[in-house]
């Protein structure tokens, strides 16, 4: 497995509270071409963590401490032009609510022009031409990129933050829960499309979600966070049947199964706090 | 057999869509397309379906918040459709609503207190001692305290405020309960906790869910009974195994294909 990104000791804190770790020493790898899934509750950090990489932390927050080695260059502390330059080319990102991160008063096609202009310089037909391309990569007609996204479906709409996620070819996809919002057939839709475009392009995505029947279906490998820190990592095989944790278990088992014949258990976390301190 | 409670007969409902350039047109989309269902006395009957499939649409008009076309609503053998406003009211009492946003369903400037009891007082049920006492101990049921009267709905979490508003529906002693997708905008670890807190409730206070969902997972758990909404219709209806183990139309197989991680989490 060749490394695309290694994340080392990342600690994200409030910029007025530096003893409060809303991250804490969080350390993974992602190897390219593979889907490394960050699972966790509201809270537990994860959706920072994805920020943290991309260098698009709040100005209230500070990354306190860590390397983000993303093709063996550290990410952190590299000015925002160089930042720029990776962002939306080699990294591609998606985030949870298609509804709002498309402006309503561009079309489709101009909102995907974008990135192509920016990065790669195209224009006339070539820009055209490459607009219809993504759109039909992920199930749009070409003719769509002339709508306006309230035309669009949530479903429809998150295959176009994807197409522009992905125009540049980047090697790695960051998703933050991309599906949460979504119905379900819709979702199983989207998932099908990233684990093909996964395959097609050898891209890699760190995938963020609370769901674990999400994490089933595409993850290679697994990250469970809970309160900042990382409680278990490995395979998504491992994680699933062989959690060791007792977070990751309790996690997994207030996920209602599609069988119905295991009993619905919410997290006691009194119990989880104690287990800590002893 | 047990009693029936609540039964839907023939319910229809169009909206008018503006359609065409700059919207001069109109097309009239069916929302509820002769629509009939029973819930049991006690029971739980699932509606599931897609966005725009009508499931909403059907929860609404059950409980008479938007007028029907036609068909009629038997509550306790009486048509709800056609009762008149202070009858329609009294009514009302025994027929809540839970909301799927907690954060937009309770109102931001009225304290806990007064959101769960305002139901008490429009209703006029019982002395002022006696509907505060009701309050805080719908509250604490919920897994609230008495000191959260006097706080506003922005001081708790999502899962909290899905108490306030279980809360706020049940201290009024319904007999019927309508859910509309009460737990898809909560965290799988408070999912289950609002989940099981909704069955105890239901065994404790004999009530009757309407549980309407997109979730099947979360159907599995909670329905005795399901039934498929798609594109305005009832497609399909029955026991909860028998739409799980061996569903008849190819859409309910679509949908239940579409849970994510099936297969893999069924080991």
């Amino acid at each position: 497995m060749t490394e695309l990104l290694r994340i080392e000791g990342l600690t994200v804190t409030p910029q007025n509270a530096p003893d409060k770790l809303l991250v804490n020493n969080v350390s993974f790898t992602l190897g390219s071409g593979k889907t490394t899934c960050v699972v966790g509750e509201s809270g537990s950090g994860k959706s920072l963590t994805a920020l943290s990489v991309m260098g698009l932390l709040s100005s209230q927050l500070r990354l306190a401490q860590g390397k983000v080695i993303f093709q063996g260059q550290d990410l952190v502390g590299i000015s925002n032009d160089a930042l720029r330059k990776i962002r939306g080319g080699r990294i591609g990102m998606i985030f949870q609510e298609p509804m709002t991160s498309l402006n309503p008063v561009l079309t489709i096609g101009k909102q995907i022009s974008e990135t192509l202009i920016v990065h790669q310089g195209l224009r006339g037909q070539a820009l055209k031409a490459r607009i219809a391309a993504l759109l039909e990569q992920v199930g749009i007609p070409a003719g769509r990129a002339s709508s306006y996204p309230d035309e669009l479906s949530g479903g429809q709409r998150q295959r176009v933050m994807i197409a522009m996620s992905i125009a540049c070819e980047p090697v790695m996809l960051i998703a933050d829960e991309p599906t949460t919002a979504l119905d379900v057939t819709v979702q199983a839709q989207i998932l099908a499309l990233l684990n093909k475009l996964k395959t097609r392009m050898n891209m890699a995505m760190l995938f963020i979600t609370h769901d674990f029947g999400v994490v089933a279906d595409i993850a290679d490998d697994v990250v469970v966070m809970f309160r900042g820190e990382i409680v278990e990592s490995g395979p998504v095989a491992e994680v699933l049947h062989n959690p060791q944790h007792p977070y990751t278990q309790a996690l997994l088992a207030c996920v209602p199964d599609a069988d119905g014949k295991r009993p619905l258990k919410p997290i006691d976390y009194a119990w989880l706090n104690e287990g800590a301190a002893a | 057999m047990s009693e029936i409670i609540l039964s839907a007969r023939h319910l229809t409902k169009s909206y008018k869509q503006r359609s065409g350039r700059f919207g001069l047109g109109t097309t009239l989309v069916k929302a509820l397309d002769d629509v009939s269902l029973d819930l049991k006395q006690g029971s739980t009957l699932a509606v599931v379906g897609e966005s725009g499939s009508g499931k909403s649409t059907l929860a609404r008009c059950l409980l008479q918040l938007l007028p029907l076309d036609g068909g009629e609503v038997l509550f306790q053998g009486q048509d709800l459709a056609k009762l008149s406003g202070p009858a329609l009211r009294e009514q009302r009492r025994f027929l809540q609503m839970v909301f799927q946003d907690p954060f937009a369903s309770l109102n931001p400037r009225m304290r806990v207190g007064q959101i769960v009891g305002e139901g008490l007082l429009i209703h006029q049920l019982g002395t002022q001692e006696e509907r505060h006492d009701k309050v805080v101990r719908m509250l604490q049921r919920v897994g609230l305290s008495e000191a959260d009267m006097q706080k506003y709905p922005h001081q708790f979490s999502g899962g909290q405020r899905q108490r306030i508003g279980i809360a706020r529906a049940l201290v009024l002693e319904p007999r019927v309960v309508v859910c509309d997708e009460p737990v898809s905008a909560l965290d799988v670890s408070i999912q289950a906790q609002i989940l099981l807190l909704l069955k105890e409730l239901q065994q404790e206070m004999a009530l009757s869910y309407l549980f309407i969902s997109h979730d099947l997972r979360v159907v599995r758990h909670i329905a005795d009974e399901v039934a498929v909404m798609y594109q305005g219709k009832l497609i399909e209806q029955g026991s909860v195994e028998s739409i799980y183990d061996a569903p008849a139309q190819e859409y309910t197989r679509n949908l239940l294909q579409s849970i994510p991680g099936r297969r893999a989490l069924a080991a």
